[in-house]
């Protein structure tokens, strides 16, 4: 090789590199600013005790169970309504409807989630506090129809590649059988699509646990662990932003470095099972080879 | 029986259609109809002459123009940093790594994307405490909110790069190779300009990423009110924060309307990105089928 070649792949592996060693110095300096907490706080009681400064106690449990409470609400309304809007695209609506409505999807994708926030704030909170006449209506609820409004177009638009990438041999045996959209859906479709839609799953529990202003603005950030879903909560994220104005040295400013490890974790885990999902479909497809080739 | 199924199915699929598109219409009917009455040359620069405020003579107090050029910078700063890491590492995957050690870097970088903003946010926040132990003059300031949003990005551009390489032709690769290139001179000749429209579409779409976010300026050297940023250790405004801001504080009808004004605005310029993005996208798949 030319040195000037050599020289090329050098930088490119150096940026490389660089890249990794950023990623990998998030994880140490979290831990290492966290420390102090861990030596006067065992891990069990921070994650398990209240959060009540004045009495003594840093846990970060409450908000743990809020970014539980509020994700948990978001996936539950938008799974539905993403795998129905799915299925109204790839096989129910008229052609030209299905493409507006997909791009109308692919547009939402790229709504900040500020905005998100500042709309529902003005709009969906008063609405929350009207119907159930309860509390200031900041809320689980509001918190987690707005984080579903973000996540299902993610959703949506993963399914579809999904739906697609179906085995078109199976479609047209059906289809010569006589089968009907139906069956089409139930029995080829959503089998073999399946991957997908853990991956669509998966990918918007990422982006909800990790949304900080939709939970920061419009879920109320409580301190106390939620009871009911028209009750303020505080996320993991929300209680990072709001404790930074707190002084540096203080023992609350040290939690947020618990709530950041645990958020990245948390992510972490969530990446690490879709690579485990695609790992195990790679295999799968090199031992059935010979039907992906169509 | 199997009727009944058939009514549910499509009960069930275009009413999550229709409470998808109500749920949008809604959304951006309302902020169409709060924003719009505030579009005019006063939410820009308030009561500042349009000219003295462009050319910095008068600053700017109620207008939304330190926020609007904050962000401006903050997205040229990021795109400064993270694009050459973005593509150096997006071209290494594609076309050096081998097998493993591709798997090993991808994995990385999947988890960095997964990081959420606010803890891309807290490790800038403690990096800035860490040299200012060393360096004092280093505070909370646009130079180290660019930098963690350069990081917030630097997945998105090495994933868009690679993916750019790796979808080109094979033909490509063999006919440079018949001509007697060698790797480097095939990448920077034949590969680096095929892929380019892919690889901009990448970056537009990180500059939107870049433009919306507020969990990592947040805590990295954003405030309410700065002015226009006269250095790169000054702190700044930015739009996104702009808004949440305007959420909280407002304090008279004036106010709110100047927040729905600055959502509108930030929405219409991810809109434009985003726009850009699927243009280039579009002209790349054009070309990719052409090829075939």
């Amino acid at each position: 090789m030319r040195p000037e070649a050599q020289v090329s792949r050098i930088l490119f592996l150096a940026a490389t590199v660089v890249g990794v060693l950023l990623t990998l110095a998030i994880l140490w300096f979290m831990v290492r600013l966290g420390l102090p907490l861990f030596s006067t706080h065992s891990l069990r009681l921070l994650l398990t005790q209240d959060w009540a400064p004045d009495r003594g106690l840093y846990g970060i449990f409450p908000f743990i169970c809020g970014s539980g409470a509020v994700v948990s609400l978001s996936l539950l309304l938008a799974f539905p309504l993403s795998l129905g809007n799915a299925v109204l695209i790839h096989l129910l609506a008229p052609r030209h409807l299905a493409r507006i409505l997909y791009q109308m999807v692919k547009m939402m994708t790229g709504v900040p989630t500020v905005i998100y926030g500042f709309v529902g704030i003005f709009l969906l909170v008063p609405l929350v506090r009207e119907w159930f006449s309860r509390g200031s209506g900041m809320s689980v609820l509001s918190a987690g129809i707005l984080l579903a409004l973000l996540i299902a177009p993610t959703m949506i638009l993963v399914f579809l590649e999904s739906f697609a990438a179906v085995s078109t041999s199976h479609l047209r045996a059906l289809e010569a059988l006589g089968g009907t959209r139906r069956q089409k859906l139930v029995h080829v479709i959503l089998p073999g699509a399946r991957r997908g839609i853990i991956t669509g799953f998966l990918l918007a529990s990422g982006r909800a646990v990790g949304d900080t202003m939709i939970a920061l603005m419009v879920a109320g950030n409580a301190v106390a662990t939620p009871e009911s879903i028209l009750d303020p909560v505080r996320t993991l994220t929300a209680h990072i932003a709001l404790v930074m104005a707190a002084d540096f040295d203080s023992m609350e400013f040290k939690t947020i470095f618990a709530c950041g490890i645990t958020l990245y974790l948390w992510t972490a885990i969530l990446t690490l099972s879709l690579r485990f999902l695609h790992f195990k479909a790679t295999k799968t497809s090199m031992q059935v080879g010979h039907e992906q080739s169509f | 029986m199997s009727r009944v199924f058939d009514y549910l199915l499509y009960l069930f699929a275009w009413g999550s259609g229709l409470i998808l598109v109500g749920a949008f219409a809604v959304f951006m009917g309302f902020l169409l109809s709060q924003g719009l009455p505030a579009l005019d040359s006063s939410l820009l620069f308030g009561r500042t002459g349009m000219v003295d405020a462009l050319l910095l003579q008068r600053v700017v107090i109620d207008g939304l123009l330190p926020a609007l050029v904050g962000t401006l910078l903050l997205i040229f700063l990021a795109l400064a940093a993270a694009v050459p890491f973005g593509l150096g590492a997006g071209i290494y995957l594609a076309e050096y790594a081998g097998k493993s050690s591709k798997a090993l870097f991808s994995l990385v970088f999947d988890l960095l994307a997964g990081v959420p903003s606010i803890v891309i946010g807290l490790f800038g926040f403690s990096l800035t405490v860490f040299l200012h132990k060393r360096f004092t003059f280093i505070t909370p300031c646009l130079l180290i909110s660019a930098l963690a949003l350069a990081l917030l990005i630097l997945p998105y551009l090495i994933r868009s790069t690679q993916t750019a390489l790796e979808e080109l032709p094979a033909t490509l690769r063999l006919t440079a190779a018949a001509l007697g290139a060698d790797q480097a001179t095939t990448i920077r000749l034949v590969l680096l300009p095929q892929a380019a429209a892919g690889i901009l579409s990448g970056i537009v779409l990180a500059i939107g990423r870049a433009a919306e976010d507020t969990a990592v300026i947040m805590l990295t050297g954003v405030v309410v009110s700065a002015g226009i940023p006269r250095s790169l250790f000054n702190s700044f405004e930015a739009l996104p924060f702009y808004i949440y801001n305007a959420a909280s504080q407002f304090s008279n009808q004036q106010e709110l309307q100047r927040g729905f004004g600055a959502a509108l605005i930030l929405l219409i310029l991810c809109g434009l990105l985003f726009t850009l993005a699927w243009l280039l996208r579009k002209k790349v798949t054009a070309r990719l089928l052409y090829h075939h």
